[in-house]
């Protein structure tokens, strides 16, 4: 039985290139959730949050996507330990509502212990990719601060899940892309911090070997990140900002949640204003903001940090009718400056412009999930406005290099990696399989996990 | 604005539930009834969290005459005569399904009028006892004009805001706020069950936000979002033989 559902056929992931047809399900409790997925007749499965994932791993065509949003309650808060109960769908822009801020016995406040470029994903959209912040050399990702939750499978049964308890199933669910049933609720460890307000310093730097000196350098700054001119060739090739920051301490100023997008692109240009033209122009001037001195220090309220771009609402509708491809990769320490300067040169010889590309090292704490995507080297993200087939082959190209490098792909960015790129990436993803649910089910695992063509579209049976 | 003493009825309609999170935010102590225990818990723990200062819950359903003398002890127990009181219960239901069917119809006017303003009239005497209080009501834009497609819920609606209207009428010269809540469609579980598409969806997030600065104003009428008083304006204009052609 299929009635009972709404159908919806909008553009359900961010880059917009992908458009299916999903029926809906929107449980406003647990109960509800179960209710849902116990109808789901012979539809296949998958938990959908915000809807931040770029690509398809999000998507479920022809499935039923069980929307989460309406499972957004605090349900528990210890001030004492920082520790904190909530609903799967409870967004960190809640949290940072409500809980982060709360002193800490210790004289701090506390805060996300690891924070994504966006505050609108959900607790459980953050568990299934494994996001990671601009703290992840210290911090690691954010599945390694979840404490435990509560995992649905379709055969009604809810399996508490902890890293001593179902063990396997918790390393599977961390990063598990919402494919091993549906989280209702998890218990997350804040971090206290001296205060929300941060040091922060932006530092020009002409090339890749000076992202990586002021990479090495900022072992004393908790985040770091930088922004790479994707333009620049020959001796410019990797120039870029280098931004770093660390919470001020002794700062007793209070800081104002952020609200709701002051700006917002209401509906679709027709024509992308992200062009060759705007993206040089936009590229020089994010390179020469700095001044002659290329340096400038401030102290900046933690939304302007972690959250520049959820300033714009919808700020995905500017590449225009065609959407955009993300494209983010990590390569291990050894040979990462060589492999990001092929990757570089590739994309500054295609003409297939990045807007905007973020350089960072990553720390070697190990990620706590099979299919995590954090690992110790230096992670690129680019994204591409979609161009079709010259983008595509563009990628593929990049692929080649990561793969070679022993690098991976990050599938919350990802609609379209090859099944052999994803598996050498991801060593452990047979073990993985053995745990996804075999209700669940979703476009990126039918193109990358499909065993041996077991898993039809329309039901997750392997 | 400061904290006050807030009773829910419905506290686990999405709508309640939102204005609840905005009060909670000031510190409120709360009264929330519903029917389902489970829920309700869930949504006191939230509540806590968010800020509230004290959350008291009692599971009771509305349509049963029984449970309203223990629902209102409950109350006065938890909070004594609240500053502030929202009933948020109804049910929209299926139309087509309920149209032919005469159980269907009274249990629709049950839930939709008839228990809504039993509850009122006791939470009034009360208020009015204290010299004192908000009661908000939430009613529908549906109850301005009888349509195909909603009437029996509509017209349920429609009597509760005449019920309403007479109530403020009579407090007038005393303390006691009257608050009527026009919603038009908004996206919770209730629209959704039926499945089908809705013009102008408003999300409850921005309807507890209108909430909220109409009970801090204390107005009257509320329309939510406030493009529902024009619209409704138009068609409650529209003459009786053109209207009957239109399919609304």
């Amino acid at each position: 039985m299929v009635s009972g559902f709404p159908e919806s056929e909008a553009r359900l992931s961010w880059g917009r290139v992908h458009r299916a047809r999903h029926r809906i399900a929107r449980p406003s409790s647990p109960e509800a959730a179960m209710a849902a997925l116990a109808r789901r007749g012979e539809l296949s499965v998958l938990p959908f949050g915000l809807g931040r994932s770029y690509g398809d791993s999000c998507l479920n065509p022809d499935g039923l996507l069980i929307a989460t949003r309406g499972l957004d309650r605090l349900l528990a808060f210890d001030p004492a330990r920082g520790i904190l109960r909530a609903e799967s769908g409870v967004s960190l822009a809640d949290l940072l509502d409500t809980v982060v801020g709360r002193p800490a016995p210790d004289g701090g406040v506390w805060f996300l212990p690891v924070s994504p470029g966006t505050r609108f994903v959900t607790v459980g959209g953050a568990i299934a990719n494994d996001v990671h912040g601009k703290n992840h050399e210290r911090a690691g990702s954010f599945g390694r601060h979840v404490r435990a939750f509560g995992l649905l499978r379709s055969d009604g049964r809810i399996l508490r899940c902890a890293p001593e308890e179902n063990a396997e199933l918790f390393a599977a669910t961390i990063g598990g892309l919402g494919l091993t049933g549906l989280i209702l609720e998890a218990e997350l460890q804040l971090v206290s911090v001296p205060s929300l307000r941060l040091e922060t310093e932006d530092i020009r730097f002409a090339d890749l070997e000076g992202f990586y000196r002021l990479a090495a350098e900022s072992k004393d700054w908790a985040y770091t990140v930088a922004w790479v001119d994707c333009l620049a060739r020959g001796r410019a090739l990797g120039r870029g900002v280098f931004s770093r920051a660390r919470h001020l301490a002794g700062s007793r100023e209070s800081v104002r949640p952020p609200g709701p997008p002051r700006l917002s692109i209401p509906l679709d240009p027709p024509y992308s204003p992200l062009n060759p033209l705007s993206l040089r122009l936009f590229n020089a001037l994010l390179f020469h903001r700095l001044g002659p001195g290329g340096r400038r220090s401030a102290i900046r309220p933690y939304p302007a940090v972690f959250y520049p771009l959820d300033s714009i609402g919808a700020w995905n509708r500017l590449y225009g009718p065609r959407g955009f491809w993300q494209y983010q990769c990590v390569v291990p320490p050894d040979g990462a400056p060589r492999t990001i300067a092929r990757l570089l040169e590739t994309i500054a010889g295609s003409g297939e412009g990045s807007f905007l590309a973020v350089l960072k090292t990553m720390g070697d704490v190990p990620s706590p999930g099979l299919l995590s995507f954090p690992m110790a080297g230096t992670t690129l993200a680019l994204d591409f406005p979609n161009r079709g087939a010259a983008t595509l082959e563009l990628l593929a190209r990049l692929d080649r290099i990561v793969l070679e490098a022993g690098g991976r792909l990050y599938p919350a960015k990802d609609g379209r990696m090859p099944a052999d790129v994803f598996r050498a990436g991801y060593p452990n993803w047979q073990r993985f399989a053995d745990h996804v649910d075999p209700a669940f089910s979703s476009a990126f695992w039918r193109r990358v996990g499909n065993l041996d063509g077991r898993i039809s579209p329309r039901r997750g049976t392997r | 604005m400061s904290s006050r003493t807030v009773a829910v009825f419905g506290a686990t309609s999405a709508i309640a539930e939102q204005v609840a999170r905005r009060l909670a935010v000031r510190g409120s102590r709360f009264f929330l009834a519903a029917r389902d225990p489970t829920r309700l818990e869930r949504i006191a723990a939230d509540l806590a969290i968010r800020g509230a200062a004290s959350v008291h819950t009692h599971a009771a359903d509305f349509d049963e005459p029984a449970a309203l003398q223990p629902v209102l002890e409950a109350m006065e127990r938890a909070v004594g005569v609240p500053d502030v009181v929202l009933v948020a219960f109804g049910t929209l239901g299926d139309q087509a399904a309920i149209a032919r069917d005469v159980e269907a119809v009274r249990r629709s006017l049950t839930t939709n009028f008839t228990s809504p303003a039993c509850l009122v009239t006791a939470l009034a005497e009360k208020m009015e006892r204290a010299g004192r209080g908000l009661l908000a009501v939430v009613t529908s834009v549906a109850g301005e004009r009888g349509r195909a497609s909603n009437y029996v819920y509509g017209s349920a609606k429609a009597g509760l805001s005449t019920f309403l209207e007479g109530l403020r009428h009579r407090l007038a010269s005393s303390a006691v706020q009257v608050l009527d809540i026009r919603p038009g469609p908004v996206d919770t579980p209730m629209t959704r069950e039926l499945g089908r598409a809705w013009p102008l969806l408003a999300s409850p997030e921005r309807v507890a936000a209108d909430i909220e600065r109409a009970i801090d104003r204390r107005r009257a009428i509320l329309y939510t979002p406030w493009f529902w008083r024009w619209i409704m304006l138009v068609i409650r204009a529209i003459p009786e033989p053109v209207f009957r052609r239109l399919r609304l």
